[in-house]
């Protein structure tokens, strides 16, 4: 059967696979040191994710009141609920004013200050003076479409660099050799059928979150986090899934997406009652708390009957109150959005929200050189050879429990960029091709055959609409065992009939129903490890509130989880200690303490 | 690689049709053209009908609704479905535009939907825009700027951009690159292989705009070209149909009035 496929080789020192903002920029560095690389993605690179963030992203490059990367630190940390490895985040905030001033030098257009700077604003959980003073100045943005801009500049800079390009092609999973390590990928070409293997010195994954997982996100459809679920096909483990961020202002109904700037600018959170019910929460950041805390708040007011609407249950976000000048000029993409998907007219009228999923902290453990982890007994920062891992789809782990608001941008372009220094480090350019035989793949062709030809009594978008609803049910703000126990269960009927998937089109060109079932697959696996992971964790830290654990745990807890999950379909758990050491000696580690805002 | 075996101006046939099996409150019917690559037969129009209170407004939702419970094999691209990632450009009631971003209550009976006109047809709605990308590429659209041995060494800071020249890129940079623009114009249709289109234009003009470049010259005179940029004859399509309501007509307006008093 695996005979009938065309089955096309390539051989690079550096395959990328992704071209969002992290595998866009791993990409360029790799091209730079002269390593021959492709980069892979299911889309066109500008139609990847990334081109939806809004807001900004986070460096203290100080250009609109003092800040310093040592502050931007202390909130990475504190936002993280002290989950965060301490060497990576002074990794990613020591290197993110060079980082942004690069992206500017590429052409990134920034909005600018009246001096000619680029412009930053406030976000939430971002501070001065160590937590202690006002809002720190730190989102560098483009007007509410940062990451349109980054996202084209890193393309315009591909295109310069003449960068190899695979466009629709579909990754179907790692090929590894005996000892484990990752000497390649599998790829179906949408465009003409056609099954290729790039052979390759290292891989860099870098294909983004999983935010379809639930039924309601600010993720585009093609967010299925396909990369971490071929890591767990290689039985690697996920780190740390049991942390999913709800961003406080989903445009209620349609889940879209209004940035946490619009916050910045100046706008507000009210109840029923008209109450700034934020001031009683977070009485010095306000509605710029933190997303957890904002969010848990959000879901207090609604379930004590204090929601909006017909129905009580959602808040509205006011910006009515600011100029139209500053709205045209700040926040123009989410006047339109307001308008199209909710119909409000923002000058006017507040915005009905609702905290919705909107990014996966956990994924695939990596250290901060991006090489990803395999742990073992004896050694919790083991590396698999050939792997590496960059994005959203990583978990380095820099966000922790909770992500602050612009530091995923960041970490998109500086680890982004490590990758490439770690490639240039471990790989010569024009290495020797890898060469394996033909039935080494066969297991990986075969699966891919059997679910193209997949006979049976269900379907993707039923399935999948299940798997969602539990997810949104069983393992949203609050959790309790008997809830994420109770998704388990009902997790398991949808996992039995995911074998009996009918895939009507047969063809292989552009088969968009098959790519969906695959993404399905990789969906579910991560739901499943995300809800053991859940269930797992007895404490509340970071987006992880557990209503029966109120308390963080620090004595037992302070530690990234793993989750395996074996081809029977068992989910192992373990784990593996947090860096709480810095990596240079510019800066002290930041002992964990009670995080109030 | 598969052989394409459309013939240049085949027939479309009457498809299949999808009836509701239930009655419904708010029906809506959609007409969508069909063809697949990998069978002999002729493109259809395959008929479908949904029931609008069990769906979202968007005939992206309609669109998704389809592929999810009634045929799974109804192909088009999507991801954002917020009118940001460009995926979803099709031809909609006659007009080219994002189908996240076209209300249902905004067409009046059925809903015809097409591929985009005049590109090669991948599958059902999904067109090749290979060559509109090739074209992008052409006109170098990133920055260039020769940097002074002064401003070399001060590499760490930023180039600075007064807000005035700055807002000379708003109405460009946020191009979403849909091409919705680029083939709803018929000089495109009939020269789209020397004629950048108004899509690529906006992006020369974009780059010819930017304070921090150094080579508008050399840009205006790699443009100056009857074939790639004078085939625009100002017949607006473009701007009508841009979904993110921008102005490429004005643009490319503009870059001929800057070679003429520029070059
Ligand atoms: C609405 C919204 C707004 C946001 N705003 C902000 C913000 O203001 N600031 C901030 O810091 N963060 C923001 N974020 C978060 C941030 O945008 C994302 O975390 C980030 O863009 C992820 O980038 P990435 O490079 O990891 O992956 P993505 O951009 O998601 O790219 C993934 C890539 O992998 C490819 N891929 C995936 N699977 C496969 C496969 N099987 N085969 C081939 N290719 C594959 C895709 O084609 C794509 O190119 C926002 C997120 C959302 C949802
Ligand atoms: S104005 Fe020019 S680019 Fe636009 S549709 Fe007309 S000919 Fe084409
Ligand atoms: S100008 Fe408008 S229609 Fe043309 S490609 Fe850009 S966004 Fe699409
Ligand atoms: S799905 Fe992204 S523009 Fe429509």
């Amino acid at each position: 059967m695996t005979n009938s496929y065309k089955i096309i080789d390539h051989h690079y020192d550096v395959v990328v696979v992704g071209a969002g903002g992290s595998g866009l920029r791993a990409t360029l560095g790799c091209a730079e040191a002269g390593l021959k690389t492709a980069c892979i993605s299911k889309v066109f690179p500008t139609r990847s994710h990334t081109v939806a963030a809004q807001g900004g992203i986070g460096a203290a490059l100080g250009n609109m009141g003092e800040d310093n990367w040592k502050w931007h630190m202390y909130d990475t940390v504190k936002g993280s609920d002290w989950l965060g490895d301490q060497d990576a985040i002074e990794y990613l905030c020591s290197k993110a004013p060079e980082a942004v001033i690069e992206l500017e030098e590429y052409g990134m257009p920034f909005s600018r200050t009246d001096d000619g700077k680029i412009y930053q604003r406030p976000f939430g959980g971002h501070l001065t003076n160590n937590g202690e003073g006002a809002p720190a100045m730190r989102a560098c943005a483009a007007a509410d479409r940062t990451g349109h801009a980054l996202l084209h500049t890193l393309y315009q800079q591909s295109l310069k660099n003449n960068v190899e390009f695979y466009i629709e092609y579909f990754v179907l999973d790692l090929i590894s050799d005996d000892q484990g390590n990752c000497i390649g990928v599998v790829t179906w070409c949408l465009e003409d059928g056609s099954i290729h293997r790039f052979l390759s010195h290292q891989t860099i994954l870098a294909t983004g979150g999983y935010g379809r997982a639930y039924f309601s996100s600010t993720s585009a459809h093609i967010c299925t986090g396909d990369g971490s679920a071929m890591a767990l096909r290689q039985n690697l483990p996920l780190s740390d899934m049991e942390f999913i961020q709800f961003h406080p202002t989903g445009v209620y109904g349609a889940g879209v997406l209004i940035t946490e700037g619009a916050r910045g600018e100046g706008g507000y959170l009210t109840n029923s009652d008209g109450e700034r019910f934020m001031e009683r929460y977070a009485p010095n950041a306000k509605d710029l708390a933190s997303r957890d805390v904002v969010s848990r708040a959000m879901t207090i007011e609604i379930s004590e009957n204090r929601g909006c609407g017909d129905n009580a249950d959602h808040v509205l976000l006011h910006l009515e109150h600011i100029d139209a000048d500053t709205l045209h000029k700040r926040l123009p993409g989410i006047s339109e959005t307001a308008k199209i998907f909710a119909g409000v007219d923002l000058t006017k009228d507040p915005i009905p929200v609702l905290p919705t999923v909107h990014y996966n902290m956990g994924g695939i453990p990596t250290n901060y050189r991006t090489e990803v982890l395999r742990p073992t007994n004896e050694n919790p920062d083991n590396v698999c050879e050939g792997l590496m891992a960059v994005g959203e789809a990583a978990c380095v782990s820099v966000h922790g429990a909770n992500r602050l608001g612009t530091n995923s941008l960041i970490d998109l372009v500086v680890f982004g960029k490590a990758a490439s220094l770690t490639c240039k480090e471990k790989v010569k350019p024009n290495s020797k091709k890898i060469e394996i035989s033909k039935s080494k793949t066969d297991n990986i062709i075969e699966r891919f055959d059997k679910i193209r030809n997949g006979k049976g009594n269900s379907t993707t978008g039923e399935l999948r609409t299940s798997m969602q609803h539990i997810m949104q049910q069983k393992c949203a703000v609050f959790r309790t065992h008997d809830l994420i126990s109770k998704g388990i269960e009902e997790y398991s009927k949808v996992e039995s009939s995911i074998d009996d998937i009918d895939i009507k089109d047969k063809s292989l060109i552009f088969n968009t129903d098959l790519v969906e079932a695959l993404e399905l697959h990789n969906l579910m696996a991560q739901s499943k490890v995300t809800l053991h992971s859940a269930l797992n964790r007895t404490e509340s830290r970071g987006a992880h509130a557990r209503e029966d654990y109120k308390e963080r745990d620090d004595n037992n807890w302070l530690v990234h989880s793993l989750a395996w999950l074996n081809d029977k379909g068992d989910v192992s758990m373990g784990s593996r200690g947090v860096h709480m050491n810095t990596l240079t000696n510019h800066v002290q580690p930041i002992p964990p303490k009670r995080r109030v805002y | 690689m598969v052989q394409f075996t459309l013939p240049a101006n085949s027939k479309i046939t009457k498809g299949k049709t999808h009836q509701l099996k239930e009655p419904a409150n708010d029906p809506k019917k959609l007409a969508i053209y069909r063809w697949n690559p990998e069978d002999d037969k002729n493109p259809r129009i395959d008929n479908y009908e949904i029931d609008q209170e069990k769906c979202g407004p968007m005939v992206l939702d309609a669109l998704m609704k389809i592929k999810n419970e009634i045929d799974p094999t109804l192909t088009f691209r999507r991801s954002c479905r917020e009118g940001v990632c460009g995926s979803c450009a099709m031809n909609i009631d006659g007009v080219n535009t994002l189908a996240c971003l076209k209300s249902m209550s905004e067409v009046k009976n059925e809903i015809k939907i097409y591929p985009l006109p005049h590109m090669r047809v991948v599958k059902d709605l999904v067109p090749d825009l290979s060559k509109a990308y090739q074209q992008l590429a052409s006109i170098k659209p990133w920055l260039q700027s020769k940097k002074t041995n002064e401003e070399e060494k001060n590499l760490r800071d930023e180039k600075k951009q007064s807000p005035k020249d700055r807002e000379k890129l708003d109405g460009k940079w946020e191009c979403v690159l849909c091409f919705c623009c680029t083939t709803s114009c018929p000089s495109y249709w009939w020269n789209g292989d020397e004629y950048l289109g108004p899509a690529v234009l906006l992006q020369a003009a974009r780059w010819v705009s930017d304070s921090r470049d150094s080579e508008r010259k050399e840009r205006l005179k790699a443009i100056n070209d009857s074939l790639k940029l004078y085939r625009c004859h100002s017949i607006m399509n473009c701007t009508r149909s841009c979904p993110k309501g921008l102005n490429p007509a004005k643009e490319i307006a503009g870059l001929k009035k800057a070679i003429v008093t520029e070059l």
